[in-house]
């Protein structure tokens, strides 16, 4: 029979291993995951796929246009989201005080932060491609657009609250109205944070498949035309690797290893880049 | 005349140690004994190591891997810095107090228990028992008889602390261990705990580190004075205040340093 | 005049100020516009939906495109099975996440770990589902839904609920890649406030005499509990809404099954495979109820969620 103390010493021993069991099993998923892209993507990533359209099935092709695409509807997406995020999460910080708007703003954008971007998809849908009666690059780019909002919110607004209050009291003994103080102080001191922020905004999009579906769609051939369907990485990967051809399955996985090493590297960048500056300040 | 040759009771001898911080040697070849039953203060400005010292008692330090402790302290002859002393035993003896109170969340009575279960198979009876013993020796009793059953972080902040010191004396332990238990707190409440203190002696043998000096004057029987990691002096605490045998600690005494 | 010249310019600097103040008011309030206009054209897109089968819709397990009939219950099972059996394998296993990040790490290892933990948050859901489909569900399929089959499946009551075909594909498949995604998420939230419990709390345990486990268990978590299940919760919101990963190995069958190792269909997946290939009005409106629904109970959760952890910031303020 176990008196008390081994039997307490033997649980200590048996949860803590579990608990290195559990690292070591979260780990695995990781290098397990990240060698099957690079062992099935590797041997497909070539000049080719930067050169090349979309092929039909059963011919070669590579993924020029659905690289544009992607990169042309993300750019406009945070093109549009990041001016009104930065202004609303400076609204959230500077004004937010008093009154009702800045905690129920702040409530509804964590929802927003957290809802299924299929929902998000399906809503441009209804408003924009339905009407227009046609599938658009501009309706991918708004859709991301509204999903980069949040995030840039989010990360402003804890990026201005670290700035402290004397950097702004300074300005203001200096005579500077609010605005300035705002645009000139506050949030050039966030300025590093807030850059990250945008970062993993970007990161996020890249990899968002849904709400490209039920807007941009897709298009097989080049096209630079923002009011067609564009082609973009997701929702050809999406298609390709549902597929039975053997080409299309090879370029699924190249372009499943170029997102995953973009928003990769952006994560890292950004965590890079913030650290850095936070250490200099 | 060294201290050992004053006390003849010791329960703790402390014999050449040394603790570093990684690097830096916080505590120099300290040798000192530690009276039963008494009272002993350890005093000195800030950084002079009194909590470090205090803290190998218990060897809190080993939750931190840059810490470590050479030389001996003897409890009752056994070695506690022996890398063979079981840890759990070992905090079994020695009970600490810390400077903030630090109720666990959860009930009075199971804060109180808590200790407790983890050596003794106690039936519901005697742990009741138990923990009215260990509130009645810490005087909260009478204030929280009638609400064990709510949450320890519920209580001011001399009753959280008097409920800490009741948890650490419910194991029954040898020796108390206080790091600064009234900094926290209003004089009232540091008045109770001192009268607390006096009575506890009874049963345990208290070490206190305070920077607050009259404190240790009120409340100590032996106090040691440090200053940046050695022992400049230890006696019994009127000698130390009245007619210290080193001029540092007369300096820091009379209040022209430190 | 020096003097005027300053008062027209400090007016114009108050305009400023006004014009910049309500800038930033305005977009603040495009963030609630959008909410309700999300709300309100889902709301609009299922009502032909809603008068055709009322609540009935989230009863009926029919889901036929020719003869226009549809019904929630089964996708939404789907949803929620999958999400459960996520958060069942995710939250023993952030916990102990947590706990290795926290406690047991050398310091050293704590960044890279930590960096890796949120790189796992952040491989995009379609590369889990490619992932999912191509890799796990073969191996799932070959060594591990026989074993289930045969020492689970046999077992009286759980039983029926572990047998079937091994096809790799199906509910039990999507919980688990769901469970992998969401892991680091929990593990995050548990690891930061973790980080934050008063190292004395911790002493005061130890100098008792407690194991590692103890004061992981008894203190540390009765804590910070409020902190956690807040972080549950976003868990939740996110596997609810999770599409792509799930899309690819859930199989896509409208069917209801007992047993875990069948395909079946959650609401996310079946937006995903059939909204942009539905014809008719009542399938199209189905579909957007679906989506309102699945919206619904994103948005329950993640208000759960967000009260508790306001919660948790009040009480930190009062027992500090």
């Amino acid at each position: 029979m176990f008196d008390l103390y081994t039997r307490r010493r033997f649980v200590n021993f048996l949860t803590l291993s579990i608990s290195v069991f559990t690292m070591a099993f979260g780990l695995f998923w990781l290098v397990w995951i990240l060698w099957t892209l690079l062992e099935n993507g590797l041997p497909n990533l070539g000049a080719h796929i930067f050169t090349q359209t979309t092929p039909p099935p059963g011919s070669s092709g590579g993924l020029a246009n659905a690289i544009f695409g992607s990169v042309m509807m993300t750019v406009v997406g945070v093109m549009i989201g990041t001016p009104i995020g930065i202004l609303a999460g400076t609204y959230l910080a500077e004004f937010g005080q008093r009154g009702w708007l800045a905690p129920i703003t702040r409530f509804i954008n964590d929802v927003l932060l957290s809802a299924p971007s299929i929902v998000i998809g399906m809503f441009v849908y209804e408003i924009y491609v339905s009407k227009v009666q046609h599938f658009a690059g501009w309706g991918g780019a708004f859709a991301l657009a509204i999903i980069v909002i949040p995030v840039v919110i989010r990360t402003t607004e804890n990026m201005l609250r670290l700035v402290p209050n004397s950097l702004r009291e300074a300005a203001a003994a200096l005579g500077a109205p609010q605005w300035k103080v705002i645009t000139f102080v506050t949030l050039r001191g966030a300025r590093a944070g807030i850059l990250t922020g945008i970062l993993l905004a970007v990161a996020r999009v890249s990899g968002e498949t849904a709400p490209l579906l039920f807007t941009a769609l897709n298009n097989q051939f080049w096209s630079t035309n923002m009011n067609q369907p564009m082609a973009n990485l997701p929702v050809v990967i999406f298609q390709f690797a549902m597929s039975p051809y053997n080409d299309w399955q090879s370029l699924a996985w190249a372009g499943a290893l170029l997102i995953t090493l973009s928003v990769l590297t952006l994560n890292i960048v950004a965590r890079v880049m913030f650290r850095q500056k936070s250490n200099t300040q | 005349m060294s201290a050992e040759q004053i006390i003849s009771a010791p329960k703790l001898i402390v014999r050449d140690l040394n603790f570093y911080y990684g690097a830096d040697r916080a505590l120099k070849d300290i040798n000192l004994v530690i009276p039963e039953k008494m009272v002993t203060a350890f005093i000195g400005p800030s950084g002079c190591g009194k909590s470090t010292l205090l803290r190998t008692f218990n060897r809190m330090y080993q939750l931190y891997p840059k810490q470590r402790a050479t030389g001996e302290i003897l409890l009752d002859g056994e070695n506690l810095l022996d890398k063979r002393q079981d840890l759990n035993h070992l905090r079994s003896k020695i009970g600490m107090v810390f400077q903030k109170p630090t109720p666990f969340p959860m009930s009075i009575h199971d804060n109180i228990a808590f200790g407790v279960k983890l050596y003794e198979n106690l039936s519901k009876h005697d742990m009741e028992e138990r923990v009215e013993w260990a509130l009645k020796k810490a005087a909260l009793w009478n204030e929280v008889k009638d609400k064990l059953k709510q949450s320890g972080t519920g209580l001011s902040g001399g009753q959280q602390q008097r409920l800490c010191i009741a948890r650490a004396i419910a194991v029954k332990p040898q020796v108390l261990l206080l790091d600064e238990p009234t900094s926290a707190l209003d004089p009232i409440s540091t008045a109770h705990i001192e009268k607390l203190i006096d009575e506890l002696k009874q049963d345990f043998t208290i070490v206190i580190v305070t920077h607050n000096m009259q404190q240790a004057a009120r409340v100590s029987d032996f106090t040691a004075y440090m200053y940046l990691g050695d022992l400049i002096e230890f006696g019994d605490t009127s000698t130390v205040f009245t007619n210290p045998k080193r001029k540092e600690t007369e300096d820091y005494i009379t209040g022209r340093f430190g | 005049m020096p003097t005027l010249l300053r008062e027209a310019s400090l007016k114009r600097q108050a305009v400023l100020d006004l014009l910049f103040r309500n800038l930033t008011r305005v977009a603040a309030f495009t963030v609630l516009a959008l909410l309700a206009a999300i709300i309100g054209s889902l709301i609009v897109g299922s009502m032909p939906a809603i008068h055709a089968f009322g609540f009935g819709f989230i009863t009926s397990s029919e889901w036929n495109p020719v003869t226009d009939k549809y019904g929630a219950f089964i996708p939404i099972v789907g949803t929620l099975v999958t999400s459960g059996i996520a958060l069942i394998i995710a939250i023993p296993v952030s916990f102990g996440i947590a706990i290795f990040l926290t406690e047991l790490s050398p310091k050293w290892l704590r960044r890279p770990l930590g960096i890796a933990v949120e790189l796992l948050a952040g491989i995009p859901s379609i590369i889990y589902g490619m992932w999912g489909l191509f890799i796990f569900a073969p191996l799932f399929a070959d060594h591990v839904e026989p074993w289930i089959n045969d020492h689970i499946g046999t077992m009286p009551f759980i039983g029926p609920f572990f047998s079937g075909p091994p096809m790799g594909i199906g509910i039990l498949t999507a919980g688990i890649i769901l469970a992998i995604m969401v892991i680091p998420f929990i593990a995050s939230v548990m690891r930061d406030v973790f980080d934050v419990v008063p190292t004395m709390l911790k002493e005061s345990a130890y100098g008792l005499g407690a194991t590692t486990w103890e004061v992981m268990w008894n203190v540390v978590l009765p804590y910070t509990k409020i902190g956690v299940v807040g972080g549950i919760m976003l868990g939740l919101g996110r596997a609810l809404g999770e599409t792509m990963a799930v899309t690819f190995v859930i199989g896509n069958a409208h069917e209801l099954s007992k047993s875990l190792l069948m395909p079946g269909n959650s609401i996310s997946s079946a937006l995903a495979n059939e909204f942009t290939e539905a014809v008719g009005e009542l399938y199209t409106s189905s579909l957007i109820e679906l989506g309102l629904i699945l919206f619904f109970i994103t948005f329950v959760v993640l208000s759960l969620a967000r009260y508790m952890l306001y919660r948790l910031a009040k009480g930190e303020g009062r027992s500090a």
